[in-house]
This record gives C-alpha cells, structure tokens and sequence, in this order.
C-alpha cells in the first residue's frame, strides 16, 4: 500500500474530473493504489487455486515415472521429461475417443432440446396471454437449486422398473418395458437429466433478455396487425440472439464436462463404464489407476478443446452480429 | 435495478391504457391462450414430477418402495426419518452441517473477494485491468477436473487435504461472481458519488464500505446466492479431496450411501429421504428470497 505500483499514473484518471480537493496528492496516491488493494484477494486466490493446478497439470503431463532397477526403496521411482508421450497415448486411447464420442453423442441432444424449452418457455412467459407465468416460472426453475447428483439420485430411481411409473403404465398397456439405463435409451435418460437441470437457468437468462426488449418495438407490430406467434418469430427471438448465444456457449461446456450425473446412475446399472464421460476418464485414471500423468495430459487436451471450442463460437457468433450490424 | 418490480408492472403499463391518439380498432379481449398456457403447465409439472415423487417415496417404507405405485404414498415417513437420524450415529446431519458450512462460508467469502474485484474494476482506471478481468474470465472456460486433480496434488504438497480447507479455499474465487461483481458496481455506483466522496475526504475503503456496499447490495446477495447454489451442489472437488466422511458435504455423503445401497437395498429408502431433506433447504430459501429478490439479477440483468 506505500508505493503505489509502475504504471498506474498515466492510467488513473480516465474517466474522472480533475480534483476540488485542497491536497490533491495524497488522495491521488492512495487512489492509485486503491485498485491493487481490492484485486489483491482475487489476484492471491487465482495464482494459488487456478494459475498453480493448471501450470502443475501442464508440468504433469510432460513428465512420466521412471523406475530403475526393481523399483524397491527410496529414488528407484524419478519423473522424466516425457515430451509428448502422454499425449499421444492420450489421443490414440480408445476409452478417451470412445467417451469423447458418447458426450458427441449426449451433447448433441442435450443442447438443442433445452435450449428449445428455455427459449419456448421464455416466449411463454413472456406473453400476457398466457395464464400461471409466475406459478410456471417457479417451478420450471426449480431444479437448479438440486444438486445434479440429487438431480441423478431422483430421476436414476424414477428409472428403475420396479419404481418407475412409466414402467408401470407401459406394463398396464401390454408394452414392452425397455432398460432405460443401458445402450441407447440411456442416452435419452442421462440427457433428460441434464434437461430438467438446466432449461430453468436458460430460460430465466433469455427470459430476461425478453424483458430488457423496449416494449414499444412490438406496440407497432401490434397495430399493423401482427399476432403474437408472428411478434415472437419476426421480432423477439432474432433480439434475443446475444442471449441464445451466450446460453449456448455455457451449455456447451456444461456438457463437455458431465461428470456428476453419471457418476451418480453407475450404481444403479450395469450400463455405464467407469470411463463413461471424459472427466470420468480422467478421474478414473488419477485415481483409481493412479497415473496422474496420463490424467493430466488428458486433462490438457479437454481444456484446449474446451478453449477452441469457445473461442470458434464466440468468433462465428461476432461475425454474425457486426454483419448484423451493418446491414 | 430492475427485477424488483413484478414482471407484469412493466409490461401493464402501455397495454392498460388504450393508447390515446391513435384510433381504436375492435376491442381486442385478453383471452387466455390456451395451448402456450397448456405448454407452460405442462413444462412446469415436468419439472414438479421428480420432486412430487421424492416427497411421496420419503413415506415409503422398504417393502413398500419397490412394490406400490409410485405416486402412492407409503406409512414410513417417520420411521425412515429415525432410521435416517440413527444412521451411524446421525452422520446425516453432519453432512448437513457440513453442507451449510462449505456454502454458506464459502459464499460469504466468495461475495466480499467478488465485491472488492468487482469495485477495484469499475471503478478504478489502471493499467492490466483489462487483461485482469480477461485472465479471470478464462476461469469460467476450465473444466474442473483440470483444476481439481492438481488442487489435490497441491493440498497435498502442504498436507491439507482431508481437511475442511482443502474444499472450503478452492471454492473462494469465483470467475463469474467477479464477473457478476464487475457488471453490477458500473451500473449500480455512479462516479460522481465517488467523486463526492473523495473531495468531502474520505478514503477510498471509506467510499467503498459507506457508499458502494449499500448500493450494490442486490447485486452481492445475487452472487452470494449464486455461489451459495454452486458450492451446494458442488460433487467433484469434495469428492477428490475428501477420504473421512465426517467431513463430507451432503452431495458426496449420499452418493456413498446410494453405492452402498447398491449392495444393501435398505439403504435406498435413507438415500430417498435423504435426498428430499437436501432439497427443502434451498428451495425454501429461493421461495422466501424471491419475495424481495429477482431471478433476472442471476444473468446479470441490470438494466431497467
């Protein structure tokens, strides 16, 4: 807090008026520091708890345990540099590509049909036609405050056919019961999960979006006569795309990243590998084969598609809106 | 701030009066539409429907859980509450406990390092803020595992693993609340205030506690929420850093007991009642908060 840092004098000051203050320098130099002081905890808690793992994790997946001779006492075991070795058994593994392929898989119905009901449910409640928005808006938001393993434990029972009350009426109906948590159908259940979870965060993001719109913009659409579905269709969803965007971006990554729910149905079938998800790859490796190497170079090749992922995304989504633009 | 307002004060406003001026057509009555309106019901019992059966499934006793109906209440709530508060001793409740202690420290911590990040970025010009705020942003992109595997490595390095600080400090930092933090002070605290502050001499922790707290109040008990939920919920880092299960949060105490029940049917019943316990907490608090709070705040909404 004494010496105020290098380069913060010609910063200071943008966007403020000159000082009325009778000792302008003091102020002036506890103002410069001040902005260091109140990004100190944040700055202290980044090194520590983000910049460190991930430099570690990089350092991890370079290196490899050597044991020389039998590998008996002390020194026998030493990491060596393993340049890219790691990686490459990482992208060559068939349970990695396999479990990529299953989240592909997951992904590509989980984000459409929530995206879908978040963006459906927003319009919904966002027309006065439309009866019990307050009551719906609740409710459909309520699964974020479940935990998704809860979110697992609830519907992984609602699954079980002894439980489930879609057995039960399939039964009734002379149907033939399928195993919900095994081959394809569990995607359709692991998806479902994810569904129920998420629309209600997406909808209320979108939802607000609706709400930020100047209503003006649709009296006149009104008075030349347009009905609702046509307002929604020609005038609210295209304003709304910056929000369509963003939750696609977020689901995106929610997705890459599925962990807890399957973790959490593995008990209760014989349908999910412990490798089922690429995080479950991952910890499986770490942890229960114990090579935190492999799981690190692993680790490294998510987050950098995570990264290419996010940054084509936000590049497409850019371009599109300075086209917008200047149209 | 908006949000504050019911969503039908804004909208209400140009529908109620007929705008004057302009020639009225036929009186277009505000019928109720039925089919959005079967849509949203719809959608809104879908996501009653796993809750509705939790709460019914708590009454089940063991025979009855596999063998009734699933909306069909059973006559153990009682019971299964006492064989789920005697269950080793009543661990339940320590992972409870456990629970409310990592959110609710975790977030109060959480808020006040996203106040201070948040305040410190818009309100200060200097040099790095920008990079500050983009490095921070990359936070949100890393899948956690990345993270969570080295954290434990790390913790272990100083010997703090298996402890409650191993998943208590990982959990301060928070990329969106800074965020969140960022977006709500530029909107909330104008400059001139500050301005005020400084020329009436008061220091710049003065400014911030006595003018800047209380006006972005809304803001800090959205991200307190946020973070709140988010630890709550929080699985995999608790997951990896913990081994003794008096430490275990709720997320991790019952996804041991549900793989015990695995071999064990008994259990499930204390997995079910268990799982309706750790859901009542947070709905009642968003029930009784969104009262005096918005849902809209949670996506940064802060424009009127």
């Amino acid at each position: 807090m004494t010496q105020p840092p290098k380069g913060a004098r010609r910063a200071y000051g943008a966007r403020t008026a000159p000082y009325a203050h009778p000792s302008p320098t003091t102020a002036l130099e506890r103002a410069r520091s001040a902005p260091y002081f109140f990004l100190l905890p944040a700055a202290v808690l980044f090194l520590l708890f983000f910049a460190l793992p991930i430099g570690y994790a990089v350092w991890l997946s370079f290196h490899k345990v050597e044991i020389k001779g039998l590998g008996l006492g002390k020194g026998a075991k030493s990491e060596v540099w393993a340049g890219l070795e790691n990686y490459a058994s990482a992208l060559t593994d068939s349970e990695f590509l396999a479990s990529s392929l299953r989240v592909l898989g997951y992904g590509a119905i989980v984000v459409p049909v929530m995206l879908g009901l978040a963006l459906l449910f927003a319009l919904l409640l966002d027309s006065q036609r439309v009866r019990g928005r307050s009551f719906a808006r609740l409710a459909i938001f309520l699964p974020y405050a479940v935990p998704g393993v809860i979110a697992a434990v609830l519907w992984g029972f609602l699954y079980l056919p002894d439980v489930s009350p879609f057995h039960h009426l399939l039964e009734k109906a002379g149907l033939p019961q399928p195993d919900l948590m095994d081959g394809g159908p569990l995607y359709l259940a692991m998806s479902n999960i994810a569904v129920w979870g998420g629309t209600g965060f997406n909808m209320i993001v979108i939802y607000t979006a609706l709400r930020a719109l100047p209503a003006e913009v649709y009296e006149a659409a009104k008075l030349d006569g347009c009905s609702e579905l046509q307002i929604a269709l020609r005038i609210k969803i295209p304003m709304v795309v910056p929000s369509l965007v963003l939750t696609f971006f977020f689901s995106i990554i929610a997705t890459l990243q599925v962990f807890n729910e399957p973790m959490t149905l593995k008990p209760l079938t014989n349908g999910i590998p412990s490798t089922w998800s690429p995080l479950m790859k991952v910890y499986n490796d770490a942890f229960t084969g114990g090579n935190i190497h492999a799981a690190s170079a692993t680790a490294v090749v998510l987050a950098l598609a995570t990264f290419a992922l996010s940054f084509a995304l936000l590049r497409i989504s850019n371009r599109r809106t300075t086209q917008g633009a200047s149209r | 701030m908006t949000g504050l307002a019911s969503p039908t004060l804004r909208k209400a406003a140009p529908a109620a009066g007929s705008t004057p001026g302009v020639p009225q057509g036929p009186p277009r009555p505000r019928r109720t539409a039925l089919l959005p309106t079967a849509a949203l019901v719809l959608g809104a019992l879908y996501c009653l429907l796993p809750v509705a059966w939790v709460v019914v499934a708590a009454t089940k006793a063991d025979d009855e859980l596999f063998s009734t109906f699933t909306f069909l209440p059973g006559s153990g709530f009682a019971d299964n509450l006492g064989d789920l508060t005697a269950y080793r001793d009543g661990i339940y409740w320590k992972w409870m406990g456990n629970s409310v202690l990592y959110a609710g420290l975790g977030a109060l911590l959480s808020t006040a390092v996203s106040a201070f990040a948040g305040y410190g970025l818009a309100v200060y010009r200097f040099r790095g803020r920008e990079l500050f705020f983009n490095v921070m942003l990359t936070g949100v992109l890393m899948p956690p595992v990345i993270l969570a595997i080295p954290q434990y490595l790390l913790m272990a390095e100083a010997d703090l693993t298996d402890s409650h600080v191993s998943v208590l400090l990982p959990l301060i930092l928070s990329p969106y609340g800074v965020y969140l933090g960022r977006i709500y002070a530029e909107a909330a605290i104008p400059m001139e205030l500050v301005e005020a502050g400084r020329v009436d001499g008061a220091g710049e922790w003065r400014i911030f506690s006595r003018i800047a707290v209380p006006l972005l109040a809304p803001g800090l008990v959205t991200i307190f929420l946020f973070q709140f939920v988010a630890i709550w919920n929080n699985f995999l880092l608790p997951f990896i850093m913990l081994g003794d299960d008096e430490k275990f949060p709720m997320t991790v105490g019952l996804f041991t007991l549900l793989k015990q029940g695995a071999s064990q049917p008994a259990l499930y019943t204390l997995v079910i009642t268990g799982a309706l316990l750790a859901v009542v907490p947070l709905i009642a608090l968003f029930l009784v908060i969104q009262r005096f709070w918005s849902l809209d705040l949670l996506s940064g909404a802060v424009k009127s």
